[in-house]
């Protein structure tokens, strides 16, 4: 049985959710998790501005929904985690024979040049702010809005794990090979979800990201 | 250890899937039917959580090296098993829903579902033993993790079969399957308002026809449109097996167990916990009917099926009992 908290006035805001607003999604989705036996909870997901809480169906939900209700007002911002995840990045020339087959593509659409994206790109600081999609997929916060580029109409059908990609105003790195339909502009050779490890997302809600070009494939 | 000779597309190994990581964004996965497959378990003394194999294409011919028992639940496949002793060749059709023994060297083939497309599930006694990934042996198969490394099976795979903890049931007794009624309980979803009236009106009353294109991360319908009363972007937010979610096209789709963790698009309706194991059974097109409830009636209709499950439990283990 499910339950989403979005109040309406922030659910109906455009992109970008402010970090103001995702900082109380942090806090509020850690203490519901910290109370998760108390509210018989399976699983607590941070959206973008909103969060999933679904509880065991056995239970009743007056007491859990009473308490988000209470909570959310109320609730202090979680501040960032601040770690800051460097993600080493093998850019493409533009070529598209190489590790960034759209580059071309975003530089025809932004008006850049391919050095001016790659600055734009790697010199800004991005916040995780939830993981979704893929296992240690981060929705990332912070797209310099020159670099918008829209998705691809037809998504390729494999998008190799590694792939730093821009869709939309969003910009984020695929952790598996799969079919995705973001512009690839570079690639790392970083691992992002690896079940084995005792943390196996490398990204986490509330850190900061930076590209940082070269060596990354 | 079990052999697979041949195997169709999309045969993976299963259990009740992978609770408790979406933050992570990994997915529930596991057996589309997780009521066959808990049949399936008690039927071989097995724990709940055992793992299986989850079959929707044939054949599947497998090999085991040693003695055991089988058991077949979900839906009906035409199902054989040959054995050779000394100079005869000996061949019996395997019953769904009972304990069948199998002696070392015989071959078990699964030819022809009832239904096409549907799923059928071969459980063995001490289940499929693959490595635990995240509390569990289920494959994901978008992510490449869990079950036999991670993908469907093939030809000369070779299944490790874990201890036998527990008596299977005796011969003489069956357990049958759920029958799926091809009506889908569901509530209101979180996105319910964002519809025209039309549309609310529309869901429940008509008749939605599977498309080709469904598989395990959801089932794509197909019937009148649902329109929205305005266009509208949402933000991406967790998603759960059982959102019916509807694209700019205004054709829904049932979430399945593969389904990613965060969606955008508006959410019509959520199918009840106990009813989403019937999307295993509802092959291309077959149609299907949505019927809105509200929280009480889906509380106690997993209540029902929890109360089925633990009368079966119940019963097995009297008849298990009475074997001594």
């Amino acid at each position: 049985m499910l339950f989403t908290f979005a109040p309406q006035e922030e659910r109906a805001q455009p992109m970008p959710v402010p970090l103001s607003v995702q900082q109380r999604v942090w806090a509020l989705s850690e203490w519901l998790t910290e109370h998760r036996e108390e509210f018989r909870l399976r699983e607590v997901v941070p959206g973008m501005g909103n969060l999933l809480v679904v509880a065991n169906p056995a239970s009743s939900l007056a007491p859990l929904t009473d308490a988000v209700l209470a909570q959310w007002p109320t609730v202090q911002p979680r501040p960032e985690s601040g770690r800051t995840v460097e993600i080493p990045v093998q850019y493409g020339s533009g070529s598209g024979e190489d590790e960034g087959p759209d580059m071309a593509l975003v530089a025809a659409h932004t008006g850049l040049s391919v050095a001016e994206i790659i600055r734009r790109h790697s010199e800004t600081t991005y916040q995780a702010y939830c993981l979704g999609f893929q296992p240690g997929f981060g929705y990332l916060a912070g797209l310099d809005p020159s670099l918008a580029t829209p998705r691809r109409d037809t998504p390729r059908v494999r998008t190799p794990s590694g792939s730093v990609a821009i869709g939309g105003n969003q910009t984020g790195i695929y952790p598996s090979t799969g079919p995705g339909g973001w512009q690839i502009i570079g690639r790392t050779s970083l691992v992002l979800f690896d079940p084995s490890r005792d943390s196996p997302s490398l990204l986490q809600p509330g850190d900061s990201v930076r590209f940082v070009p070269g060596g990354g494939a | 250890m079990i052999e697979v000779l041949r195997c169709g597309a999309m045969t993976s190994v299963q259990d009740l899937g992978r609770p408790g990581y979406r933050h992570l964004g990994v997915g529930h996965a596991g057996a589309m039917d997780c009521i066959a497959v808990r049949q399936a378990n008690m039927i071989l003394g097995n724990d709940p959580a055992a793992a299986v194999l989850e079959v929707s294409v044939a054949p599947l011919v497998l090999r085991f090296a040693e003695d055991t028992h089988v058991a077949l639940t979900g839906t009906d496949f035409t199902a054989s098993l040959s054995s050779t002793s000394g100079e005869h060749a000996q061949d019996v059709s395997v019953l769904p829903g009972h304990a069948t023994p199998v002696r070392a060297g015989s071959i078990l083939t699964l030819s022809r579902p009832t239904i096409p497309g549907a799923h059928c599930y071969v459980a063995v006694a001490g289940g499929i033993d693959v490595p635990l990934v995240l509390g569990s042996r289920s494959t994901d198969l978008s992510a490449g993790f869990g079950g036999l490394a991670g993908r469907t099976l093939a030809a000369g795979d070779q299944l490790p079969v874990g201890a036998v903890t527990g008596r299977c049931i005796s011969s003489r007794h069956g357990v049958r399957s759920i029958r799926p009624i091809h009506i889908l309980r569901a509530l209101p979803g979180p996105d319910w308002d964002l519809f025209t009236a039309e549309a609310q009106d529309r869901l429940p009353k008509q008749p939605w026809r599977i498309r080709h294109q469904s598989n395990r991360m959801g089932l794509r319908l197909h019937g009148s449109s649902l329109p929205l009363r305005q266009p509208v972007e949402l933000l991406s937010s967790g998603v759960m097996p059982g959102d019916v979610q509807v694209p700019p096209d205004g054709l829904p789709i049932v979430l399945a167990n593969d389904a990613q963790t965060t969606g955008g698009y508006p959410r019509i309706a959520s199918v009840i916990e106990a009813d989403i194991w019937q999307l295993a059974h509802m092959p291309p097109s077959t149609s299907v009917f949505f019927r809105l409830v509200n929280r009480e009636e889906a509380a106690a209709a997993m209540a029902q099926l929890q109360q089925y499950l633990t009368r079966l439990a119940l019963t097995i283990a009297t008849d298990v009992a009475g074997e001594d």
